[in-house]
């Protein structure tokens, strides 16, 4: 199973996680992003390159609990909830937005 | 005249210690214990993660775990770091975490605190024995 974008072709697991997350880029995001039905606007990014930044700092994906308070430490109480993470990402936050980032799939979380 | 049945939903806070003494790679219980940790945060307990034997090395820096063909997990102690300012942060729980190392093993192994990835508290042996005293609960490996 694979992505194909610029004429390359990406390997995916059966879930549509990237398999060599250091072939990500930000065209195959926004390839990932349509295949779960989800239109990236700037919102989107902010949630997903502060998702790359993160793992890159501490080489894991963090627990919903913990993206929710440091993305409320970041850009403040309104987009620091869950509500506003879900409106984003329908089908979990961590996950779809994980998968959109090119991260592995984030163990035991939404 | 049955009384009305009051449930605490405040929860209960135990003192929870996380025993790591085992070296980083070679077993799964570095690993385990890190994410166990990770997960258990959710709960809002009293958590001290404590290193002492081998399981110092988990936390020392400039790890490269390129020739195990194993992913070199130590950053991730970084998470616990930010678990612990989070705690000390939150003024609407009251709740402690402590990153504690035996001095003894530390020492034993040519480590001072400026080899560790983590900010630590050195504890010597007697101390690190009453403080394990003081737990409900430890889950070592």
């Amino acid at each position: 199973m694979a992505y194909e974008v610029e004429g390359k072709t990406i390997e995916h697991d059966e879930e549509g996680y990237i398999t060599n997350i250091s072939e990500w880029t930000e065209p195959l995001a926004g390839i990932i992003a349509k295949d779960e039905g989800i239109d990236m606007t700037d919102e989107h990014w902010e949630v997903v390159n502060f998702l790359r930044d993160y793992y890159n700092e501490y080489q894991i994906a963090p627990a919903v609990r913990v993206l929710v308070k440091a993305i409320k430490k970041k850009f403040g109480a309104e987009k620091g909830n869950n509500k506003y993470l879900y409106e984003l990402f329908p089908y979990g936050p961590a996950k779809q937005a994980c998968k959109i980032a090119g991260l592995p799939k984030p163990t035991g979380c939404v | 005249m049955s009384e009305e049945v009051v449930f605490d939903t405040e929860g209960v806070r135990k003192n929870f210690m996380f025993l790591n003494r085992k070296a980083p790679y070679g077993t799964i219980y570095a690993l385990e214990i890190l994410e166990m940790i990770l997960i258990s945060a959710a709960f809002e307990q009293n958590t001290t993660v404590a290193f002492m034997d081998d399981g110092v090395y988990q936390i020392k820096k400039g790890q490269n775990t390129k020739a195990l063909g194993m992913k070199n997990f130590s950053p991730m102690y970084g998470v616990v770091e930010m678990e612990k300012e989070d705690a000390e942060e939150d003024e609407d729980v009251e709740m402690v975490w402590r990153i504690v190392v035996e001095q003894e093993s530390m020492e034993a192994r040519g480590l001072s605190p400026e080899d560790l990835v983590l900010d630590v508290e050195v504890l010597p042996a007697a101390e690190f024995g009453a403080l394990m005293a003081q737990q409900d609960v430890i889950l070592g490996g």
